[in-house]
């Protein structure tokens, strides 16, 4: 480890971030227009507020306790450990949280304040559904309007998580513009927020979007990491030696690794997707495929052409599938404190078998990329080595996308007959057939 | 120093005449028809043009100017083909201001100092981010003024009498009031509350003030010219080309609403 780096962890610097204009070094910032900046003004003093006032942090943990679950159990994945034979692997189970997935922790946070600075009306992005079910939950406890923007394809092929929302009561809209992605829902979302800008909270599911964004989610989403190092200081009597999350826009892995940034000893892993390959230009790796840019209301890694333009991202799991990645994940991976590496569809695949088939836990698509690249290195580290792995959500959204992939590539083998699922239409998790299959299934993470 | 805005102003000054400023995208729907398009705004009747760089994703405007963004791109337009339109438009003009609208990642892209230089040397006068609020003046406002290019920002009815004078600091060429809080292409602003923020804007910049999002027609330009320096229209000539059967009848029809909305900034104060 450099002497510049070790510099840097005596002084704290790696939580220290962001700084008055909302920038991790040269990251993050604040590129709106101007008619939303009086309102994200406004929210960055709600969020300063949050995050000393007692009665605040008081209710926020009721709600985590009792509505979400938490504290979510360390699990120690024995036979994983078995099989790769070094590391000892523990999972974080975000999957059991209410809804399935990390997404609820930010999302109660968020609605909190909303009501605090008097909104009534909730807007959010989804990729595929998962942050709009989180949404759609909270606003529904909380008596809010709520407004879910999705993609046109996406919604046609994830009707069971189209008909959560609505049995919530949120609306969903449609995005047709674009190219009808995770992207273009964002982009959406944003031009209702600057038509309704007095009425209306903009809901943001992941560690992006325009400062204070970035930072308050990563707030929301920090309880995992203080969980995970209180559990395993009272398990281990000792810190994780490393830490894996997957990362899409990567609100999970930032709620991970956020608490132990300035503890030296911790090594941290962000898994990227490598979709098709990253030399194929087949996708959603911005750290290791892409370059910086301004999106989104940030400057990030960005996939893009040379002419600014942005590309589409492609991963099999829709939560992964994003063209960009929060900012604080970039300027991470600037000053080398967090690897980021990419694992390929296929892996992702063999990874999620392998979870369901020795551990009895189905993990959501984006968990399994994590998983994939532990498959790697689990076995070449010794017995004493512990790593944290971020269960970040179930995996009953991915029955289609799963059953889609391996039809494709002939592993047909525990496919279901279609009979048989087309035999319980009324279950809103059932396995669609094969051939109506959905490619995207989760959520920027 | 003046400037070819500069200039423009005062001679409508002269006038007594709002300015027309019209918005369309360049390279929509493709490149030879839009440099078509550009050559002869000036003589159907517009004061100043506005040129919209492309952008895969232009969060700030409504289906019209989205959906042209991607006729242009699609048909191949890219910052280095947008910079030559407008050096093919100065072989022929040297008069008419052109600014260039748009996002800042094609900018940033490209790299902010090569970006500027050619600009400049293009014949571009002034530049309109949309996502570069005054929080960000290092970025590109500052070093555009130093490169002797305008920065016109865009202030909004959202824009409080607190944050007024920060987002009017920096601002040169003219102030763009965004009539309405929403996206390109939306609902009409209603003249007097239009009249009211310009007031607002007046007290604290001499710069001259144009309005636009949400204006359609001559009748509305001329509601907004009687007050305003300048009406900015921009969704609906954009709308000409969409509707047209052919690139040729695109560009005779943004000529035609040209003529028309020419015709109502003329009548406003008569």
């Amino acid at each position: 480890m450099s002497s510049t780096l070790a510099e840097q962890f005596t002084k704290g610097r790696f939580t220290a971030g962001p700084d008055a204009d909302g920038f991790y070094g040269d990251f993050g910032g604040r590129f709106v227009a101007e008619t939303l900046m009086p309102l994200i003004l406004e929210l960055e003093q709600a969020w300063e507020w949050s995050r000393t006032d007692e009665n605040f942090r008081r209710e926020l943990a009721e709600y985590q306790r009792d509505f979400i679950g938490r504290a979510t159990p360390l699990y120690y994945a024995e036979r994983l450990t078995e099989a790769f034979g070094g590391a000892k692997i523990y999972f974080k189970r975000e999957d059991l949280n209410h809804t399935g997935a990390h997404k609820i922790n930010n999302c109660i946070g968020q609605i909190l304040l909303a009501r605090k600075m008097g909104k009534k009306r909730i807007i959010a992005e989804t990729g595929a559904g998962m942050h709009g079910v989180a949404t759609a939950t909270v606003a529904a406890r909380f008596g809010m309007d709520c407004v879910i923007y999705m993609g046109a394809t996406d919604i046609e092929r994830q009707q069971p998580n189209v008909f959560r929302m609505k049995l919530l009561g949120a609306e969903v809209i449609p995005v047709e513009s674009g190219t009808g992605t995770l992207k273009d829902a964002m982009n959406e979302a944003l031009r209702d927020w600057v038509t309704n800008v007095d009425s209306t909270f903009y809901l943001i599911g992941t560690v992006a979007g325009p400062h204070p964004y970035p930072a308050l989610v990563r707030d929301f989403q920090s309880v995992i990491g203080r969980e995970t190092r209180a559990q395993m200081l009272e398990r281990e009597g000792r810190l994780p030696d490393t830490l894996m999350a997957c990362i899409g826009g990567g609100s999970n892995a930032m709620g991970l690794f956020h608490p132990m940034l300035d503890d030296e000893s911790v090594q941290m892993i962000g898994v990227e997707a490598a979709g098709h390959g990253i030399e194929t230009g087949e996708h959603a790796a911005s750290l290791n495929g892409g370059q910086p840019g301004v999106l989104h209301g940030n400057r990030t890694f960005l996939l893009q052409s040379d002419d600014g333009q942005i590309i589409d991202a492609h991963s099999v799991s829709a939560g992964l599938d994003y063209p960009g990645i929060g900012p604080e994940h970039a300027w991470l991976h600037v000053q080398k404190r967090v690897n980021y590496v990419a694992v390929t569809d296929r892996e992702a695949i063999e990874a999620f078998k392998l979870c369901c088939e020795l551990e009895g836990i189905i993990p959501a698509l984006e968990s399994a990329h994590s998983l994939a690249h532990l498959a790697k290195i689990a076995g070449d580290l010794p017995h004493d080595h512990i790593v944290v792995l971020n269960m970040s959500g179930r995996g009953d959204k991915d029955m289609a996308s799963v059953a889609n992939w391996l039809e494709e590539h002939g592993d047909t083998d525990k496919l279901p007959d279609t009979t048989v699922a087309a035999a319980e239409p009324g279950s809103v998790d059932d396995m669609q057939p094969p051939h109506d299959v959905a490619k995207k299934t989760g959520e920027s993470e | 120093m003046a400037t070819r805005i500069s200039r423009r102003f005062e001679a409508l000054k002269e006038e007594n005449r709002a300015a027309l400023v019209t918005f369309t995208i360049a390279g929509d729907p493709n490149y030879e028809a839009s440099l078509a398009t550009l050559r002869g705004l000036p003589e159907a009747g517009a004061d100043i043009i506005e040129l919209g760089m492309p952008f895969t994703d232009p969060m700030a405007d409504g289906p019209a100017i989205q959906k042209a963004g991607q006729r242009a791109l699609r048909a191949g337009q890219n910052q280095r083909k947008t910079l030559q339109m407008v050096r093919e438009f100065r072989q022929h003009d040297q008069d008419t201001p052109i600014v260039l609208m748009g996002y800042y990642n094609p900018i940033y892209r490209y790299g902010v100092e090569a970006f500027l230089k050619d600009a400049s040397e293009a014949g571009i006068d002034g530049l309109i981010v949309v996502d570069l609020p005054p929080e960000h003046d290092r970025e590109l406002c500052s070093p555009a003024m130093a490169a002797g290019l305008d920065f016109v920002r865009l202030a909004t009815p959202t824009t409080d009498e607190r944050r007024l004078p920060r987002v009017l600091e920096n601002s040169s060429g003219f102030i763009y009031y965004v009539s309405v809080a929403g996206v390109t292409g939306g609902r009409a602003p209603t003249p007097d509350e239009v009249e009211h923020a310009i007031g607002r804007i007046r007290e604290k910049s001499r710069l001259p003030v144009a309005v636009g999002f949400g204006i359609r027609s001559a009748d509305q330009a001329a509601a907004i010219g009687r007050f305003a320096d300048a009406v900015v229209v921009g969704s609906a000539l954009v709308d000409c080309i969409d509707k047209a059967d052919s690139s040729d009848a695109g560009t005779r029809a943004v000529h035609e609403l040209t003529r028309e909305l020419a015709g109502g900034v003329r009548s406003a104060r008569g």
